[in-house]
Protein backbone atom coordinates (compact mmCIF):
# COMPACT_ATOMS: atom_id res chain seq x y z
CA UNK A 1 0.00 0.00 0.00
CA UNK A 2 2.48 2.76 1.16
CA UNK A 3 4.70 1.24 -1.68
CA UNK A 4 1.72 1.93 -4.12
CA UNK A 5 1.68 5.46 -3.11
CA UNK A 6 5.41 6.17 -3.13
CA UNK A 7 5.31 5.20 -6.65
CA UNK A 8 2.02 7.15 -7.58
CA UNK A 9 3.37 10.34 -5.86
CA UNK A 10 6.87 9.58 -7.95
CA UNK A 11 4.81 9.42 -11.36
CA UNK A 12 2.54 12.25 -10.67
CA UNK A 13 5.01 14.98 -9.85
CA UNK A 14 7.19 13.38 -12.85
CA UNK A 15 4.59 13.97 -15.19
CA UNK A 16 3.71 17.12 -13.69
CA UNK A 17 7.28 18.42 -14.09
CA UNK A 18 7.15 16.93 -17.57
CA UNK A 19 4.14 19.09 -18.64
CA UNK A 20 5.03 22.32 -16.63
CA UNK A 21 7.77 22.30 -18.93
CA UNK A 22 6.00 21.55 -21.81
CA UNK A 23 3.67 24.05 -20.84
CA UNK A 24 6.72 26.95 -20.17
CA UNK A 25 7.24 26.36 -23.77
CA UNK A 26 10.95 26.95 -23.31
CA UNK A 27 11.67 24.61 -26.19
CA UNK A 28 9.50 24.33 -29.13
CA UNK A 29 6.57 21.55 -28.87
CA UNK A 30 8.40 20.17 -31.97
CA UNK A 31 11.09 19.48 -29.73
CA UNK A 32 9.84 18.70 -26.31
CA UNK A 33 6.42 17.23 -26.87
CA UNK A 34 4.14 17.47 -24.27
CA UNK A 35 2.78 13.64 -22.85
CA UNK A 36 -0.46 13.84 -24.17
CA UNK A 37 1.06 14.17 -27.68
CA UNK A 38 3.20 11.30 -26.46
CA UNK A 39 -0.03 9.56 -25.54
CA UNK A 40 -1.58 10.32 -28.80
CA UNK A 41 1.42 9.00 -31.00
CA UNK A 42 1.04 5.75 -28.92
CA UNK A 43 -2.34 5.54 -29.24
CA UNK A 44 -2.17 5.95 -33.49
CA UNK A 45 0.84 3.84 -33.37
CA UNK A 46 -0.97 0.82 -31.90
CA UNK A 47 -4.13 2.09 -33.79
CA UNK A 48 -2.27 1.57 -36.99
CA UNK A 49 -0.50 -1.87 -36.06
CA UNK A 50 2.26 -0.44 -37.38
CA UNK A 51 3.85 -1.05 -33.30
CA UNK A 52 1.44 -4.13 -32.80
CA UNK A 53 3.96 -5.72 -35.62
CA UNK A 54 7.08 -4.33 -34.60
CA UNK A 55 6.97 -5.47 -31.48
CA UNK A 56 5.97 -8.79 -32.43
CA UNK A 57 9.13 -8.71 -35.06
CA UNK A 58 11.21 -7.36 -32.50
CA UNK A 59 10.26 -10.25 -29.51
CA UNK A 60 10.28 -12.65 -32.32
CA UNK A 61 14.13 -11.55 -32.99
CA UNK A 62 15.44 -11.21 -29.98
CA UNK A 63 13.78 -14.79 -28.67
CA UNK A 64 15.38 -16.25 -31.41
CA UNK A 65 18.87 -14.59 -30.89
CA UNK A 66 18.80 -14.85 -26.87
CA UNK A 67 17.55 -18.87 -26.66
CA UNK A 68 20.35 -19.56 -29.20
CA UNK A 69 22.82 -17.46 -26.90
CA UNK A 70 21.56 -18.85 -23.51
CA UNK A 71 22.32 -22.54 -25.07
CA UNK A 72 25.26 -22.02 -26.36
CA UNK A 73 26.04 -19.78 -23.57
CA UNK A 74 25.84 -22.63 -20.98
CA UNK A 75 27.76 -25.32 -22.92
CA UNK A 76 30.57 -23.00 -23.55
CA UNK A 77 30.80 -21.34 -20.04
CA UNK A 78 30.23 -24.97 -18.68
CA UNK A 79 33.16 -26.31 -20.69
CA UNK A 80 35.54 -23.44 -19.75
CA UNK A 81 34.22 -24.20 -16.09
CA UNK A 82 35.07 -27.57 -16.37
CA UNK A 83 38.44 -27.69 -18.23
CA UNK A 84 41.53 -26.03 -16.80
CA UNK A 85 43.24 -25.35 -20.22
CA UNK A 86 40.17 -23.57 -21.79
CA UNK A 87 39.90 -21.40 -18.60
CA UNK A 88 43.33 -20.07 -18.68
CA UNK A 89 43.53 -19.31 -22.23
CA UNK A 90 39.37 -18.83 -23.48
CA UNK A 91 38.17 -17.19 -20.07
CA UNK A 92 40.91 -14.54 -20.33
CA UNK A 93 39.69 -14.10 -24.54
CA UNK A 94 36.08 -14.05 -23.17
CA UNK A 95 36.58 -11.34 -20.52
CA UNK A 96 38.39 -9.10 -23.00
CA UNK A 97 35.63 -9.77 -25.68
CA UNK A 98 32.88 -8.50 -23.29
CA UNK A 99 34.63 -4.73 -23.88
CA UNK A 100 33.77 -4.69 -26.90
CA UNK A 101 30.11 -2.81 -28.10
CA UNK A 102 28.21 -5.70 -29.05
CA UNK A 103 27.03 -2.99 -32.09
CA UNK A 104 30.88 -3.28 -33.63
CA UNK A 105 30.21 -7.04 -34.33
CA UNK A 106 27.27 -4.85 -36.97
CA UNK A 107 30.45 -4.37 -39.94
CA UNK A 108 31.86 -8.08 -39.68
CA UNK A 109 27.82 -9.64 -39.78
CA UNK A 110 26.61 -7.37 -42.75
CA UNK A 111 30.19 -8.75 -44.54
CA UNK A 112 29.31 -12.35 -43.79
CA UNK A 113 25.15 -12.56 -43.93
CA UNK A 114 24.81 -9.91 -46.29
CA UNK A 115 21.80 -7.11 -45.33
CA UNK A 116 19.29 -9.67 -43.37
CA UNK A 117 17.59 -10.63 -41.04
CA UNK A 118 20.45 -13.58 -39.75
CA UNK A 119 23.21 -10.41 -39.68
CA UNK A 120 20.26 -8.80 -36.91
CA UNK A 121 20.36 -12.30 -34.58
CA UNK A 122 24.32 -12.56 -35.53
CA UNK A 123 24.68 -8.89 -33.25
CA UNK A 124 21.72 -10.15 -30.86
CA UNK A 125 24.30 -13.53 -30.02
CA UNK A 126 26.81 -12.06 -30.00
CA UNK A 127 25.62 -9.34 -27.35
CA UNK A 128 23.88 -12.04 -24.74
CA UNK A 129 26.51 -14.93 -25.63
CA UNK A 130 29.61 -13.70 -23.33
CA UNK A 131 27.36 -12.32 -20.75
CA UNK A 132 25.42 -15.89 -20.59
CA UNK A 133 28.85 -17.82 -20.50
CA UNK A 134 30.72 -16.01 -18.11
CA UNK A 135 27.74 -16.19 -15.99
CA UNK A 136 27.43 -19.69 -16.23
CA UNK A 137 31.21 -20.67 -15.81
CA UNK A 138 30.87 -18.51 -12.64
CA UNK A 139 27.91 -20.06 -11.19
CA UNK A 140 29.32 -23.62 -11.88
CA UNK A 141 32.10 -22.82 -9.96
CA UNK A 142 30.24 -21.43 -7.05
CA UNK A 143 27.94 -24.25 -7.02
CA UNK A 144 28.34 -26.65 -3.98
CA UNK A 145 30.87 -29.66 -5.68
CA UNK A 146 28.53 -31.71 -3.36
CA UNK A 147 26.10 -31.56 -5.70
CA UNK A 148 27.96 -33.11 -8.38
CA UNK A 149 29.20 -35.63 -6.01
CA UNK A 150 26.05 -36.99 -4.66
CA UNK A 151 24.42 -36.91 -8.56
CA UNK A 152 27.43 -39.28 -9.77
CA UNK A 153 26.94 -41.44 -6.34
CA UNK A 154 23.50 -41.67 -7.21
CA UNK A 155 24.36 -42.87 -10.47
CA UNK A 156 24.17 -39.64 -13.06
CA UNK A 157 26.90 -39.43 -15.23
CA UNK A 158 27.34 -37.38 -18.54
CA UNK A 159 23.98 -35.74 -20.02
CA UNK A 160 22.09 -36.74 -16.98
CA UNK A 161 24.38 -35.49 -14.82
CA UNK A 162 24.66 -32.26 -16.45
CA UNK A 163 20.86 -32.22 -16.69
CA UNK A 164 19.30 -33.51 -13.35
CA UNK A 165 21.95 -32.14 -11.22
CA UNK A 166 24.84 -29.64 -12.38
CA UNK A 167 22.13 -27.35 -14.30
CA UNK A 168 19.82 -27.04 -11.38
CA UNK A 169 22.16 -26.89 -9.12
CA UNK A 170 23.77 -23.96 -10.94
CA UNK A 171 20.36 -22.24 -11.83
CA UNK A 172 20.48 -19.53 -8.71
CA UNK A 173 24.02 -18.57 -9.69
CA UNK A 174 23.43 -18.01 -13.17
CA UNK A 175 19.80 -16.53 -13.38
CA UNK A 176 21.42 -13.10 -12.71
CA UNK A 177 23.84 -13.68 -15.67
CA UNK A 178 20.77 -14.70 -17.58
CA UNK A 179 19.07 -11.73 -16.91
CA UNK A 180 21.97 -9.88 -17.97
CA UNK A 181 22.46 -11.51 -21.05
CA UNK A 182 18.56 -10.38 -22.16
CA UNK A 183 19.44 -6.84 -21.25
CA UNK A 184 22.37 -6.98 -23.42
CA UNK A 185 20.36 -8.93 -26.28
CA UNK A 186 17.50 -6.70 -26.62
CA UNK A 187 19.72 -3.43 -26.48
CA UNK A 188 21.72 -5.32 -29.30
CA UNK A 189 18.55 -6.10 -31.06
CA UNK A 190 17.04 -2.37 -30.77
CA UNK A 191 20.42 -1.20 -31.83
CA UNK A 192 21.01 -3.16 -34.86
CA UNK A 193 17.83 -2.41 -36.23
CA UNK A 194 17.90 1.31 -36.02
CA UNK A 195 20.75 0.45 -38.67
CA UNK A 196 19.33 -1.38 -40.81
CA UNK A 197 15.08 -0.74 -42.11
CA UNK A 198 13.97 -4.12 -41.16
CA UNK A 199 10.39 -3.23 -39.19
CA UNK A 200 11.20 -3.99 -35.56
CA UNK A 201 11.33 -1.51 -33.06
CA UNK A 202 14.42 0.08 -33.51
CA UNK A 203 13.12 0.97 -36.96
CA UNK A 204 10.01 2.36 -36.04
CA UNK A 205 12.24 4.86 -33.66
CA UNK A 206 14.02 5.91 -36.36
CA UNK A 207 11.27 6.21 -38.52
CA UNK A 208 9.80 9.09 -36.31
CA UNK A 209 13.23 10.97 -36.65
CA UNK A 210 12.92 10.29 -40.23
CA UNK A 211 9.55 12.28 -40.14
CA UNK A 212 11.01 14.54 -37.36
CA UNK A 213 7.75 13.35 -35.19
CA UNK A 214 9.67 13.64 -31.41
CA UNK A 215 5.99 12.52 -30.04
CA UNK A 216 6.61 9.00 -31.90
CA UNK A 217 10.24 9.06 -31.40
CA UNK A 218 9.20 9.50 -27.22
CA UNK A 219 6.24 7.48 -27.67
CA UNK A 220 8.35 4.26 -29.13
CA UNK A 221 11.77 4.91 -26.65
CA UNK A 222 8.44 4.00 -23.88
CA UNK A 223 7.89 0.96 -25.40
CA UNK A 224 11.30 -0.42 -25.17
CA UNK A 225 11.99 0.38 -22.13
CA UNK A 226 8.36 -0.72 -20.95
CA UNK A 227 9.25 -4.47 -23.02
CA UNK A 228 11.95 -4.28 -21.40
CA UNK A 229 10.83 -3.98 -17.99
CA UNK A 230 8.24 -6.35 -18.26
CA UNK A 231 10.09 -9.14 -19.48
CA UNK A 232 12.78 -8.93 -16.53
CA UNK A 233 9.91 -8.43 -14.33
CA UNK A 234 7.61 -11.15 -14.97
CA UNK A 235 10.49 -13.80 -16.44
CA UNK A 236 13.07 -13.14 -14.50
CA UNK A 237 11.33 -12.15 -11.15
CA UNK A 238 9.13 -15.31 -11.62
CA UNK A 239 12.09 -17.52 -11.52
CA UNK A 240 13.52 -15.95 -8.72
CA UNK A 241 10.44 -16.38 -6.58
CA UNK A 242 10.40 -19.83 -8.14
CA UNK A 243 13.87 -20.89 -7.15
CA UNK A 244 13.60 -18.75 -3.59
CA UNK A 245 10.46 -21.12 -3.14
CA UNK A 246 12.41 -23.95 -3.61
CA UNK A 247 16.13 -23.17 -1.83
CA UNK A 248 14.65 -21.62 0.62
CA UNK A 249 17.09 -18.38 0.08
CA UNK A 250 17.92 -15.53 -1.64
CA UNK A 251 19.56 -16.77 -4.95
CA UNK A 252 23.05 -14.66 -5.03
CA UNK A 253 21.65 -11.72 -7.53
CA UNK B 1 41.86 -53.91 29.25
CA UNK B 2 38.05 -54.18 29.00
CA UNK B 3 36.86 -57.51 28.25
CA UNK B 4 34.60 -56.12 26.17
CA UNK B 5 36.84 -54.42 23.73
CA UNK B 6 39.25 -56.45 22.36
CA UNK B 7 42.29 -54.37 20.43
CA UNK B 8 44.30 -55.74 17.66
CA UNK B 9 47.28 -54.80 17.19
CA UNK B 10 48.48 -52.26 14.59
CA UNK B 11 48.48 -52.43 11.50
CA UNK B 12 51.52 -50.23 10.65
CA UNK B 13 53.95 -51.10 10.10
CA UNK B 14 52.47 -54.11 7.97
CA UNK B 15 53.78 -57.43 8.26
CA UNK B 16 55.90 -59.29 5.91
CA UNK B 17 53.63 -61.18 4.52
CA UNK B 18 50.10 -61.98 6.27
CA UNK B 19 50.12 -65.72 8.13
CA UNK B 20 53.46 -65.34 8.33
CA UNK B 21 53.72 -63.67 11.61
CA UNK B 22 51.99 -65.89 14.68
CA UNK B 23 50.31 -61.83 15.41
CA UNK B 24 48.73 -61.71 11.86
CA UNK B 25 47.55 -65.39 10.97
CA UNK B 26 46.15 -66.24 7.59
CA UNK B 27 43.92 -63.85 6.40
CA UNK B 28 40.21 -64.77 6.89
CA UNK B 29 38.53 -62.76 4.45
CA UNK B 30 39.71 -62.05 0.91
CA UNK B 31 43.07 -63.22 -0.42
CA UNK B 32 45.55 -60.61 0.43
CA UNK B 33 43.66 -60.09 3.15
CA UNK B 34 45.70 -58.51 6.57
CA UNK B 35 43.30 -57.83 8.96
CA UNK B 36 43.99 -59.83 12.30
CA UNK B 37 41.47 -62.83 13.28
CA UNK B 38 37.74 -60.84 14.19
CA UNK B 39 36.19 -62.87 16.62
CA UNK B 40 32.64 -64.20 15.30
CA UNK B 41 31.36 -65.84 18.38
CA UNK B 42 29.11 -63.10 19.53
CA UNK B 43 25.43 -63.18 18.54
CA UNK B 44 24.82 -61.42 15.22
CA UNK B 45 21.80 -62.19 13.74
CA UNK B 46 22.07 -60.21 10.66
CA UNK B 47 25.91 -60.95 9.82
CA UNK B 48 26.06 -62.86 6.53
CA UNK B 49 28.73 -65.40 6.18
CA UNK B 50 32.17 -64.25 6.34
CA UNK B 51 32.80 -62.56 3.13
CA UNK B 52 34.96 -59.78 2.32
CA UNK B 53 32.19 -56.86 1.19
CA UNK B 54 34.47 -54.72 0.95
CA UNK B 55 38.18 -54.80 0.22
CA UNK B 56 40.79 -52.24 0.60
CA UNK B 57 44.62 -53.35 -0.13
CA UNK B 58 47.54 -50.97 0.23
CA UNK B 59 45.47 -48.20 -0.58
CA UNK B 60 47.62 -44.56 -0.92
CA UNK B 61 46.69 -41.22 -1.99
CA UNK B 62 48.96 -38.21 -2.52
CA UNK B 63 48.48 -35.02 -3.55
CA UNK B 64 50.33 -32.16 -5.02
CA UNK B 65 50.08 -29.12 -3.57
CA UNK B 66 50.03 -25.95 -5.16
CA UNK B 67 53.51 -25.22 -4.23
CA UNK B 68 54.43 -28.36 -6.02
CA UNK B 69 55.22 -30.85 -3.31
CA UNK B 70 53.75 -34.08 -2.45
CA UNK B 71 51.64 -34.90 0.35
CA UNK B 72 50.82 -37.62 1.47
CA UNK B 73 47.18 -38.03 2.63
CA UNK B 74 46.27 -41.65 2.84
CA UNK B 75 49.39 -44.38 3.23
CA UNK B 76 49.09 -48.21 3.02
CA UNK B 77 45.70 -48.67 4.45
CA UNK B 78 44.26 -52.59 4.64
CA UNK B 79 41.09 -53.18 5.53
CA UNK B 80 38.71 -55.79 4.79
CA UNK B 81 34.74 -55.39 5.80
CA UNK B 82 32.55 -58.26 5.78
CA UNK B 83 28.79 -58.30 4.27
CA UNK B 84 26.36 -57.13 6.75
CA UNK B 85 29.36 -55.49 8.98
CA UNK B 86 29.25 -52.15 10.81
CA UNK B 87 32.40 -50.50 10.59
CA UNK B 88 33.15 -46.85 12.45
CA UNK B 89 36.53 -45.60 11.48
CA UNK B 90 37.72 -42.66 13.67
CA UNK B 91 40.35 -40.69 13.33
CA UNK B 92 41.70 -37.07 14.13
CA UNK B 93 40.33 -34.36 11.54
CA UNK B 94 42.69 -34.50 8.59
CA UNK B 95 43.41 -37.96 8.85
CA UNK B 96 42.11 -38.39 5.41
CA UNK B 97 38.18 -40.76 7.15
CA UNK B 98 36.52 -38.20 4.49
CA UNK B 99 38.53 -38.61 1.85
CA UNK B 100 39.23 -42.62 2.26
CA UNK B 101 35.32 -42.75 1.55
CA UNK B 102 34.81 -41.14 -1.33
CA UNK B 103 37.63 -43.52 -2.55
CA UNK B 104 35.76 -46.22 -1.79
CA UNK B 105 33.21 -44.28 -3.14
CA UNK B 106 34.56 -43.74 -6.20
CA UNK B 107 34.15 -40.41 -6.41
CA UNK B 108 38.21 -39.55 -6.46
CA UNK B 109 41.00 -42.40 -7.55
CA UNK B 110 43.33 -43.76 -5.49
CA UNK B 111 47.29 -43.54 -6.08
CA UNK B 112 47.94 -47.17 -5.52
CA UNK B 113 46.87 -49.77 -4.02
CA UNK B 114 43.23 -51.42 -5.08
CA UNK B 115 39.47 -51.34 -3.33
CA UNK B 116 37.35 -54.47 -4.65
CA UNK B 117 33.64 -54.58 -3.76
CA UNK B 118 32.75 -58.46 -4.19
CA UNK B 119 36.26 -59.02 -5.31
CA UNK B 120 35.63 -56.44 -7.88
CA UNK B 121 37.70 -53.24 -8.18
CA UNK B 122 36.25 -50.29 -8.31
CA UNK B 123 35.97 -47.76 -11.28
CA UNK B 124 34.09 -44.94 -10.52
CA UNK B 125 31.11 -44.52 -8.99
CA UNK B 126 28.55 -47.04 -8.58
CA UNK B 127 24.83 -47.28 -7.16
CA UNK B 128 26.05 -51.06 -5.17
CA UNK B 129 27.51 -48.42 -2.78
CA UNK B 130 26.24 -45.16 -1.67
CA UNK B 131 27.52 -42.32 -0.17
CA UNK B 132 25.69 -40.22 2.64
CA UNK B 133 27.34 -37.13 2.78
CA UNK B 134 27.57 -34.74 6.67
CA UNK B 135 26.24 -32.06 4.67
CA UNK B 136 23.41 -34.18 3.31
CA UNK B 137 23.73 -33.07 -0.54
CA UNK B 138 20.22 -33.35 -0.82
CA UNK B 139 19.00 -31.47 -3.93
CA UNK B 140 17.27 -28.54 -3.01
CA UNK B 141 14.87 -28.25 -6.57
CA UNK B 142 13.88 -31.54 -5.90
CA UNK B 143 10.81 -32.08 -3.52
CA UNK B 144 11.98 -34.81 -0.89
CA UNK B 145 10.00 -37.36 -2.89
CA UNK B 146 11.84 -36.44 -5.93
CA UNK B 147 15.22 -36.54 -3.82
CA UNK B 148 14.10 -40.57 -2.98
CA UNK B 149 13.61 -41.53 -6.64
CA UNK B 150 16.40 -39.64 -8.06
CA UNK B 151 18.82 -42.98 -7.80
CA UNK B 152 16.03 -45.14 -9.05
CA UNK B 153 15.09 -42.70 -11.72
CA UNK B 154 19.04 -42.19 -12.93
CA UNK B 155 18.93 -46.14 -12.94
CA UNK B 156 16.11 -46.46 -15.36
CA UNK B 157 13.25 -47.97 -12.87
CA UNK B 158 9.77 -47.31 -13.81
CA UNK B 159 8.06 -44.98 -12.87
CA UNK B 160 5.18 -46.97 -11.11
CA UNK B 161 8.01 -48.97 -9.37
CA UNK B 162 9.92 -46.21 -8.47
CA UNK B 163 6.53 -44.32 -6.55
CA UNK B 164 6.00 -47.10 -4.69
CA UNK B 165 9.74 -47.64 -2.68
CA UNK B 166 9.74 -43.79 -2.72
CA UNK B 167 6.72 -44.19 -1.05
CA UNK B 168 8.21 -47.07 0.97
CA UNK B 169 11.70 -45.72 1.90
CA UNK B 170 9.95 -42.33 3.13
CA UNK B 171 7.76 -44.50 5.34
CA UNK B 172 10.64 -46.44 6.59
CA UNK B 173 12.35 -43.28 8.02
CA UNK B 174 8.88 -42.04 9.29
CA UNK B 175 8.96 -39.14 6.66
CA UNK B 176 6.18 -40.26 4.85
CA UNK B 177 3.71 -37.18 5.06
CA UNK B 178 6.57 -34.97 3.89
CA UNK B 179 6.48 -36.18 0.33
CA UNK B 180 5.61 -32.98 -1.30
CA UNK B 181 8.03 -30.99 1.29
CA UNK B 182 11.30 -28.91 -0.35
CA UNK B 183 14.47 -29.77 1.81
CA UNK B 184 14.52 -26.22 3.36
CA UNK B 185 11.66 -26.74 5.14
CA UNK B 186 12.86 -29.51 7.05
CA UNK B 187 14.78 -29.38 10.39
CA UNK B 188 18.08 -31.27 10.48
CA UNK B 189 17.16 -34.21 11.51
CA UNK B 190 15.10 -34.71 8.67
CA UNK B 191 16.81 -34.00 5.89
CA UNK B 192 19.43 -36.37 7.27
CA UNK B 193 16.56 -39.24 6.92
CA UNK B 194 16.12 -37.74 3.53
CA UNK B 195 19.79 -38.92 2.60
CA UNK B 196 19.40 -42.20 4.60
CA UNK B 197 16.20 -42.81 2.55
CA UNK B 198 17.69 -41.42 -0.33
CA UNK B 199 20.63 -43.71 -0.39
CA UNK B 200 18.41 -46.49 0.30
CA UNK B 201 16.23 -46.24 -2.01
CA UNK B 202 19.25 -47.58 -4.80
CA UNK B 203 19.34 -50.69 -3.11
CA UNK B 204 22.97 -50.37 -2.58
CA UNK B 205 24.66 -53.02 -0.76
CA UNK B 206 27.03 -51.02 0.93
CA UNK B 207 26.35 -47.40 2.72
CA UNK B 208 29.01 -45.26 2.90
CA UNK B 209 28.28 -42.49 5.80
CA UNK B 210 30.64 -39.40 6.12
CA UNK B 211 30.12 -38.09 9.59
CA UNK B 212 26.27 -37.86 9.01
CA UNK B 213 25.06 -37.04 12.25
CA UNK B 214 27.84 -34.58 13.57
CA UNK B 215 25.96 -31.07 12.82
CA UNK B 216 22.88 -32.35 14.81
CA UNK B 217 22.00 -31.93 18.01
CA UNK B 218 21.68 -34.42 20.63
CA UNK B 219 18.53 -35.73 20.92
CA UNK B 220 18.13 -35.91 17.33
CA UNK B 221 21.49 -37.54 17.11
CA UNK B 222 20.39 -40.18 19.29
CA UNK B 223 16.93 -40.97 17.95
CA UNK B 224 18.83 -41.40 14.27
CA UNK B 225 21.53 -43.84 15.85
CA UNK B 226 18.24 -45.79 16.71
CA UNK B 227 16.52 -45.44 13.66
CA UNK B 228 19.88 -46.35 12.21
CA UNK B 229 20.48 -49.68 13.91
CA UNK B 230 17.35 -50.67 13.30
CA UNK B 231 17.77 -49.93 9.32
CA UNK B 232 20.56 -51.98 9.50
CA UNK B 233 20.08 -54.72 11.41
CA UNK B 234 16.71 -55.22 9.17
CA UNK B 235 18.19 -54.73 5.68
CA UNK B 236 21.51 -56.43 6.77
CA UNK B 237 23.48 -53.82 4.45
CA UNK B 238 27.24 -53.12 5.07
CA UNK B 239 27.80 -49.38 6.52
CA UNK B 240 31.00 -48.38 6.77
CA UNK B 241 30.69 -44.68 8.57
CA UNK B 242 33.07 -42.14 9.50
CA UNK B 243 33.20 -40.09 12.70
CA UNK B 244 34.94 -38.12 14.85
CA UNK B 245 33.06 -39.00 17.88
CA UNK B 246 34.56 -41.87 19.29
CA UNK B 247 31.37 -43.41 21.39
CA UNK B 248 29.48 -42.68 18.61
CA UNK B 249 31.69 -45.58 16.90
CA UNK B 250 31.11 -47.85 19.87
CA UNK B 251 27.27 -47.36 20.15
CA UNK B 252 27.19 -48.13 16.33
CA UNK B 253 29.65 -50.30 15.25
CA UNK B 254 30.29 -53.91 14.98
CA UNK B 255 34.36 -52.87 14.82
CA UNK B 256 36.15 -49.35 15.37
CA UNK B 257 39.18 -48.51 12.32
CA UNK B 258 41.24 -46.20 14.30
CA UNK B 259 43.35 -43.87 11.50
CA UNK B 260 46.36 -41.75 12.19
CA UNK B 261 46.75 -38.14 11.90
CA UNK B 262 48.39 -37.25 8.24
CA UNK B 263 49.31 -39.21 6.51
CA UNK B 264 46.52 -41.18 7.44
CA UNK B 265 46.88 -45.03 8.48
CA UNK B 266 45.33 -47.94 10.33
CA UNK B 267 46.65 -47.50 14.29
CA UNK B 268 44.44 -50.07 15.76
CA UNK B 269 41.43 -51.99 15.37
CA UNK B 270 39.07 -52.54 18.08
CA UNK B 271 36.06 -55.11 18.12
CA UNK B 272 33.35 -54.16 20.27
CA UNK B 273 31.20 -56.50 21.56
CA UNK B 274 28.88 -55.15 23.91
CA UNK B 275 25.04 -56.51 23.50
CA UNK B 276 22.78 -54.32 21.25
CA UNK B 277 21.16 -51.98 21.31
CA UNK B 278 23.62 -50.00 23.07
CA UNK B 279 22.99 -46.79 24.54
CA UNK B 280 25.05 -43.54 24.05
CA UNK B 281 25.59 -43.14 28.11
CA UNK B 282 26.21 -46.39 28.92
CA UNK B 283 28.99 -46.75 31.08
CA UNK B 284 30.43 -49.47 29.13
CA UNK B 285 30.07 -47.71 26.33
CA UNK B 286 31.91 -44.94 28.18
CA UNK B 287 34.91 -47.06 29.27
CA UNK B 288 35.50 -48.84 25.64
CA UNK B 289 35.47 -45.17 24.56
CA UNK B 290 38.12 -44.39 26.77
CA UNK B 291 40.45 -46.98 25.83
CA UNK B 292 39.91 -46.05 22.20
CA UNK B 293 40.21 -42.29 23.10
CA UNK B 294 43.92 -43.32 24.88
CA UNK B 295 45.19 -44.23 21.71
CA UNK B 296 43.55 -41.44 19.78
CA UNK B 297 44.61 -38.81 22.13
CA UNK B 298 48.54 -39.05 20.74
CA UNK B 299 47.06 -38.41 16.85
CA UNK B 300 44.65 -35.79 18.33
CA UNK B 301 47.83 -34.08 19.56
CA UNK B 302 49.66 -34.55 16.95
CA UNK B 303 46.95 -32.80 14.57
CA UNK B 304 46.86 -29.92 17.04
CA UNK B 305 50.49 -29.22 17.10
CA UNK B 306 50.80 -29.59 13.24
CA UNK B 307 47.62 -27.21 13.15
CA UNK B 308 49.73 -24.78 15.12
CA UNK B 309 52.86 -25.03 13.75
CA UNK B 310 51.54 -24.45 10.23
CA UNK B 311 49.60 -21.48 11.15
CA UNK B 312 46.61 -21.89 7.88
CA UNK B 313 46.93 -25.13 6.48
CA UNK B 314 43.52 -26.82 6.54
CA UNK B 315 43.47 -30.08 6.41
CA UNK B 316 42.45 -31.50 2.70
CA UNK B 317 38.98 -32.04 1.83
CA UNK B 318 37.94 -33.99 -0.20
CA UNK B 319 37.83 -33.14 -3.94
CA UNK B 320 39.26 -30.02 -3.85
CA UNK B 321 42.63 -30.01 -4.57
CA UNK B 322 43.00 -33.35 -6.53
CA UNK B 323 41.27 -32.24 -9.32
CA UNK B 324 38.06 -34.72 -8.74
CA UNK B 325 36.70 -36.13 -11.52
CA UNK B 326 33.44 -34.44 -12.41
Amino acid sequence: MKRAARYIIFYTALFGLWTLLAELKIWPPYLFPAPWGVGQALYAGFQDHSYGIAIRVSMQRVLIGYSISVVLGMILGLGVASNKFLEETMGGLLVSLQSLPSICWWPLALLWFGLNQNAILFVVIMGSLLSVTLAMEDGRKQMPKIFGQAGRNLGAKGFKLFWYVLLPASLPFIVSGLKQGWAFAWRSLITAEMLYLSLGLGQVLMMGRDLNDMSAVIAVMILIIAIGYLVDGIVFKGMERHLQNKWGLTPAT
Amino acid sequence: MSTNVQKFPSQFPIPARAGSDPRFPAPTGAPGSKVGPISMGRAAPNVSPEISKVGLSEICLSYRTRSGERLLALDNISLQVRAGEFVCIVGPSGCGKSTLLHLIAGLQPQTCGQILIDGKPVQGPGTDRLMIFQEHGLFPWLTVGQNVEFGMKMKGVPKAEREEKTRYYLRLVHLAKFEKSYIHQLSGGMRQRVAIARALATEPDVLLMDEPFAALDAQTRDLLHDELERIWSASGRTIIFVTHNVREAIRLGDRVVLLTFRPGRVKSEFLVELPRPRQLEDPTVARAAREILDELRDEINRSLEAEYNEGVKPHVEPGVETGARL
